[in-house]
């Protein structure tokens, strides 16, 4: 009964009522929505920009704040899509039963979970969008090519949005969210270019580090976009993250439609 | 009515679903005609649940014959969906919305034009008499407010078949009324309602027809009535009973049916009164109560007394 992982999924533009459904939730606690996104990178800012920075002066010819200022962006864009598509769309399946409400009408599995993607790559936009006005604040952004951070962090968004949905199709309960989270997510928070250069990791984790954590990619082209320094690796990163999403884009759905289509 | 070509709106033929190794519905078969409402009963676990969730396509069917207006539920459930009006046995209402946008909301689902929503769900508030809690949040309304804002939201798709899966659970006698009135006034309308329940009375008060499942197997089909005195004969007489009279009825009664139950026996009998004054006669009865026999006493006697779960 239980459908392939690579079905391709019966989708439409419904999958968009989905994604109002959650905007409208979105915007009637819209206040405090906006809290993170704004106190978070000046926190970081502060503590590890100016407070660190001041003893690490200069990381590959640019200051540690500037450097780091990217590396929020990314962590921003990881944090808000894959705990909307963990925490925010396991609640919404298990505790909440929205699933079960939307599925009788005539939408289908497939589509809520394709909505809960896009919504969960919204949140990644927009809180992408936020940080770079904060950091741009600090005059830490080439305007040049910064406009496509927004774009770019909705793409982004997708990425961590489908790979949380994996989890969250297979998690037996909600408490199970702590292994992706410390086994997977904090590392890249740490080990992804973020803070400092892969380069100076020993080699095995070097190589994992730049070649299978997604993090890294998304770092590589966002540090390019906000520096105005554009080369051809972020060209290998842009394919790897579209390949990887397109991939996980169908895996979670599928693994979803498992869960729930009994 | 003979002569009237009753249209089909449900056609189960060979219907089987498994979980597993469990077999939830097991092979059954039923229609219902348009404008019917129509009675799943059964105890808990006897499949009724799940063949509703295969009607209103949410739970895929493993063999056999399933259509819903002439549409098979594999082939285009989005199309079947659009015109039928789900109650599920569980809330789910948004919990994140007030009740008027929890009606908006799910208007979308269905591609309602906005003004035209707003409208419907005017109506189905004055309908359900919810106006008054239009701007409140879900978890503050009472169960039974809860269970009629579902039932509004089933019928925000102008649906021509309600699917209704135990829709008075839990509510008290009021509420239960309420809702059981306004069911009577969609039936008059025209539109099909099939429904689950436990309560035998509101089985009995609402369903054309109805049928008894147990075990994923339909074990009898029928009116309320005609199921009544094919199952069971005439009145019940309960009384308080001892070994001494049921051995008793068994020896000189033994054309009747009866059924201990606890310190009392249910006979069911053509003629109660008399039966009454040959056991006063011979015995000490402390109680007496002759009764009407029920849709109860049918339920009871096909799936049994001892608890399911």
């Amino acid at each position: 009964m239980s459908v392939s992982i690579f079905r391709i999924p019966r989708l439409s533009e419904k999958a968009w009522k989905v994604w109002l459904r959650n905007r409208d939730v979105f915007l009637k606690t819209y206040k405090v929505n906006f809290i993170p996104p704004f106190i978070e990178p000046l926190l970081y800012l502060f503590a590890l920009g100016f407070g660190i920075g001041f003893y690490v002066g200069e990381i590959e010819g640019t200051s540690y704040a500037a450097y780091i200022a990217p590396a929020l962006v990314a962590i921003s864009s990881m944090y808000s899509s894959f705990f909307e598509c963990t925490f925010g769309s396991y609640v919404r399946m298990y505790y909440q039963k929205t699933f079960d409400a939307i599925i009788a009408t005539p939408l289908t599995i497939d589509e809520v979970i394709a909505g809960e993607l896009l919504w969960g790559a919204t949140k990644s936009a927009i809180n992408c969008s936020i940080i770079l006005l904060v950091i741009s604040c600090f005059g830490l952004v080439s305007l040049k090519w910064a406009i496509f951070v927004v774009p770019f962090s909705f793409l982004s968004g997708v990425l961590f949005a489908a790979l949380a949905m994996c989890f969250t199709a297979i998690v037996p309960n909600i408490d199970s969210f702590n292994y992706p989270t410390y086994l997977l997510i904090t590392p890249m928070f740490l080990f992804s270019g973020t803070f400092f250069p892969t380069s100076i990791l020993p080699a095995p984790i070097r190589i994992i580090a730049e070649v299978l954590l997604p993090l890294t990619h998304v770092v590589r082209i966002l540090r390019g976009l906000t520096l105005g320094i554009i080369d051809w690796e972020m060209l290998y990163s842009l394919v790897w993250i579209v390949a990887v999403s397109a991939i996980l884009f169908l895996i979670s759905i599928n693994l979803m439609h498992r869960r729930l289509v009994i | 009515m003979a002569g009237i070509a009753l249209e089909i709106v449900v056609y189960a033929e060979n219907l089987t679903k498994r979980f597993g190794g469990l077999t939830a519905v097991d092979d059954v078969g039923f229609q219902v005609s348009r404008g019917e409402f129509f009675g799943f009963l059964g105890p808990n676990g006897a499949g009724k649940t799940t063949t509703m969730k295969m009607i209103y396509c949410v739970s895929p069917k493993t063999s056999g014959k399933l259509e819903v207006d002439g549409i098979d539920v594999d082939g285009d459930p989005a199309k079947i969906k659009a015109t039928i009006g789900v109650v599920p046995q569980e809330n789910n209402l948004d919990p994140d919305f007030t009740v008027f946008e929890n009606l908006m909301v799910y208007s979308r689902y269905f591609d309602i034009p906005r003004v035209e929503a707003r409208e419907r769900v005017e109506e189905l508030l004055e309908f359900f008499q919810l106006e008054e809690k239009r701007n409140v949040i879900i978890e503050r309304i009472s169960t039974g407010m809860k269970r009629r804002l579902i039932l509004a939201r089933a019928l925000l798709n102008e649906p021509n078949m309600l699917v209704l899966d135990e829709p008075t659970i839990g509510l008290d006698p009021q509420a239960r009324h309420m809702i059981w009135q306004r069911l009577r006034e969609l039936r008059a309308e025209g539109v099909t309602i099939l429904l689950t329940t436990h309560y035998m009375e509101e089985a009995e008060e609402l369903c054309d027809r109805l049928v008894i499942m147990d075990y994923g197997k339909i074990i009898a089909e029928g009116k309320p009535r005609d199921l009544v005195e094919k199952y069971v004969e005439g009145d019940v007489l309960e009384v308080t009973t001892d070994e001494n009279m049921t051995s008793y009825l068994r020896e000189h009664h033994g054309d009747l049916h009866f059924e201990r139950v606890e310190n009392k026996v249910h006979i069911f009998s053509k003629d109660p009164e008399r039966l009454l004054r040959d056991l006063m006669a011979k015995f000490r009865v402390e109680s007496t109560l002759i009764r009407k026999a029920t849709l109860e006493d049918v339920f009871l006697e096909l799936t049994g007394r001892g608890l399911r779960e």
